[in-house]
């Protein structure tokens, strides 16, 4: 009687501990949900375009945004920002320019993951464009310009004037061999 | 009880001889015997690391080792002394003790028993092997910080699936330890007789069930990221490199009460017996102990207060670290009130627990600043941060586990220790290990940084002093393992209940007991429980 007793306690134990291993991957998707809500990491938020220009325009306060760009590892890039620093008002759809080029003589892809400081900024922090939404692929010597659009939502937490979107270029992973060629093709057309 | 148990017994009895009867053991007694000795050699092996370590940073300047080989030391040495020693060391004073202290004639799932020791020789030889494979030894810390430990060589999967064995080994260490616990226990053993050390492993069971999951899986997520193209925590995929730190400490806090609570039980028997009295608050105790667990699980975050967190979470994780401080103080407290006004004698066991109390109290307090979100940020990842962790885990853990085992030598074996030579290690090892890992408080807050192999010139003094406490501290450690050799093989006969003050089960039984105890169910009433 007492072997089964413990056979069946073993089972629920193991039971509990196949649970155990699930739950650190469910930290995985609940770590995710943190993060946009607290702005945790820097994460930024994304609005339609539409949504962006029905924003009321608040004049009477300027929030300075200043850009910060990096390159990861060994991605042979080079990628800067044209404005260092803009000021702009709350609720203003505004522009800025990024500029990304390959120094190698291959094609490489990379994705640029941004992030914005100070975290309690972040979910205020509202790109309708950005290069960071896809991968972007730059053949060998290619030189890209390309556009941010974002603003700065009004309610903005008081005591903030100023925030940093910083992008890190990373080599995609995995994504060479497979997509580089095709791209490619997409730009010759 | 049955048959099934019975004649399980009359099997054991005609046990395989030589290797085979270590090898097949089902007996908790010769498996506990396992575990403490496989513990005693891996704490030489984390040892003779310590030494390498504690060599180079001697001097100032590159000595001895390559500064990769250095890093390797130091990541093998935490995992070694934790995985190799302390976990399995406890766990073997759990096979041994547990039995015997609740009246069981084994453990409840002897078969799983021996597996759960036998996976542990392989998994360290997959650990240790790598320091022979291209790319060296796992270097990147044993909390094991990707992208860091993603740049590991062909190291990595071995690190990866020891990790997986040792917690394979303990998740059904534990299992065993709690179906024992609850199904095995004599008649009249209720939970609130069970003495105070298998108190301490019932919780420290749970709490590995809980947590090492989720360390498997953490280091799960480490090898699909390096070998199959995930992104859990490569940024450049969508993932966060932070995330890893939360599921570690998720697992990570959590471990450090599994290696300090069955300590807490350890020193909880021995200062009744040489203080002559019966523990104080046993009831708070329990409840202490429960309460440290449950706490462990909200308060992982303290280990990466300067990783970016929003103010709310700081303080949080503050407040709920400083929390856990009031059930380690109530134990604290009924440790010093159990000695109060008892008759104390000085018995090397008793020496031990008295210094694990001090000390251990030392690395709370020390681990109390580190708490404090601000003052964390000047502290962290500095030797402040080495010298508290050693001292909970080393004058904390390892002195209850010695003092356990000048404790309980006399009943395994048979054989009195020899209390002078037990005497001069003691007195050896506390003074030597405090000029150890006292100064390395001096080196943190001046602002050396923990895992490097060279540092500027201002701290050369407390680093020297340092390293000569390590090698007089590593050094006595071979007087304690020649009382061992020597208790094991001859010495005085100890009585059954070897020490006067000693109450429980275990005491009851001859020195050493047969090779089956208790297979007749003791009866346990008020007067024979608690210890």
């Amino acid at each position: 009687m007492t072997e089964r007793a413990n056979q069946r306690l073993a089972l629920k134990l193991a039971g509990v501990a196949v649970g155990m291993f699930g739950f650190g991957y469910a930290l995985v998707p609940l770590y995710e949900v943190v993060c946009e809500y607290t702005g945790l990491g820097g994460r930024t938020g994304i609005v339609t375009a539409a949504e962006a220009a029905a924003l009321d325009v608040n004049r009477g306060r300027e929030v300075v945004v200043e850009f910060d760009t990096n390159i990861n590892g060994t991605l042979p890039w080079s990628f800067t920002s044209l404005q260092r620093r803009i000021t702009v008002h709350p609720g203003q759809v505004t522009e800025v320019y990024f500029v990304a080029e390959n120094t190698s003589d291959r094609s490489v892809v990379g994705q640029a993951v941004p992030s914005v400081a100070p975290a309690k900024a972040a979910p205020y922090f509202n790109k309708t464009e950005c290069f960071c939404f896809t991968q972007q692929t730059l053949a060998a010597g290619e030189r890209r310009k390309m556009p941010v659009r974002f603003v700065v939502g009004a309610d903005l937490p008081p005591g903030v004037n100023t925030v940093t979107l910083s992008y890190t270029f990373f080599e995609a992973p995995g994504a060479v061999a497979e997509i580089a060629p095709a791209a490619r093709d997409n730009q010759g057309s | 009880m049955s048959e099934a148990v019975m004649h399980g017994h009359e099997h054991h009895d005609h046990h395989p001889t030589g290797w085979k009867r270590w090898l097949f053991t089902t007996n908790h007694k010769d498996i506990g015997t396992l575990y403490m000795l496989f513990s005693l050699v891996m704490f030489f092996v984390g040892g003779a690391m310590a030494m390498v370590i504690r060599a180079e940073l001697l001097h100032p300047g590159l000595q001895y080792v390559d500064t990769q080989f250095f890093n390797s030391m130091t990541t093998l040495h935490a995992l070694v002394m934790i995985f190799g020693v302390v976990m399995p060391g406890t766990v073997g004073f759990a096979n041994w003790l547990i039995p015997m202290m609740i009246g069981a004639p084994d453990m409840a799932l002897p078969r799983m028993n021996n597996w759960s020791f036998w996976i542990l020789p392989f998994a360290f030889t997959l650990l240790l092997v790598t320091l022979f494979v291209p790319g060296g030894g796992p270097a990147g810390g044993w909390t094991m910080y990707p992208p860091l430990m993603l740049q590991t060589g062909d190291a990595m999967p071995f690190v990866i699936f020891a990790v997986h064995f040792l917690g394979a080994s303990s998740i059904m260490g534990s299992i065993n330890i709690i179906a024992t616990i609850f199904n095995m226990r004599a008649p009249g053993m209720s939970f609130m007789r069970l003495p105070l050390f298998v108190w301490t492993w019932l919780i420290t069971s749970f709490l590995l069930i809980a947590t090492i999951p989720v360390l498997a899986g953490a280091v799960t997520m480490l090898l699909t990221d390096k070998y199959f193209g995930t992104s859990f925590f490569n940024a450049a995929g969508g993932g966060d490199p932070v995330l890893f730190q939360h599921v570690f400490w998720f697992f990570g806090h959590p471990e450090v009460y599994i290696l300090i609570l069955p300590a807490f039980g350890i020193v909880s028997q021995i200062l009744p017996t040489f203080s002559r009295k019966p523990l104080f608050g046993y009831e708070s105790m329990v409840y202490a102990t429960a309460s440290i667990a449950f706490l462990s699980f909200f308060v992982w975050a303290h280990h990466m207060f300067t990783v970016g967190m929003p103010l709310a979470g700081e303080l949080f994780f503050m407040y709920a670290t400083m929390s856990i401080a009031v059930p380690t103080g109530v134990k604290v407290f009924n440790w010093v009130s159990t000695m109060w006004r008892g008759s104390l004698t000085f018995e090397t066991p008793m020496l031990f627990a008295i210094s694990f109390v001090v000390l251990f109290s030392i690395g709370g307090f020390s681990g109390l600043m580190l708490g404090i979100t601000p003052a964390d940020f000047q502290y962290h990842d500095t030797y402040f941060v080495v010298a508290h962790f050693h001292y909970v885990l080393v004058t904390g853990a390892i002195f209850a586990m010695m003092a356990g085992v000048y404790y309980w030598l006399p009943k395994w074996t048979g054989h009195m220790y020899d209390e002078t030579l037990g005497q001069w290690h003691f007195w050896l090892s506390t003074i030597s290990v405090n000029v150890l890992f006292f100064p390395q408080h001096f080196l943190g807050l001046a602002g050396m940084p923990r895992r490097i192999p060279d540092y500027a010139v201002q701290f050369a003094e407390w680093n020297f002093i340092s390293s000569i406490g390590g090698f007089v501290f590593g050094l006595s450690q071979l007087l304690f393992l020649y009382i061992i050799v020597k208790c094991i093989r001859g010495g005085e006969k100890a009585t059954d209940r070897v020490w006067e003050g000693a109450h429980g089960l275990e005491w009851t039984l001859s020195s050493p007991p047969p090779y089956h105890t208790f297979v007749t169910p003791p009866q346990v009433t008020d007067a024979t429980a608690h210890s």
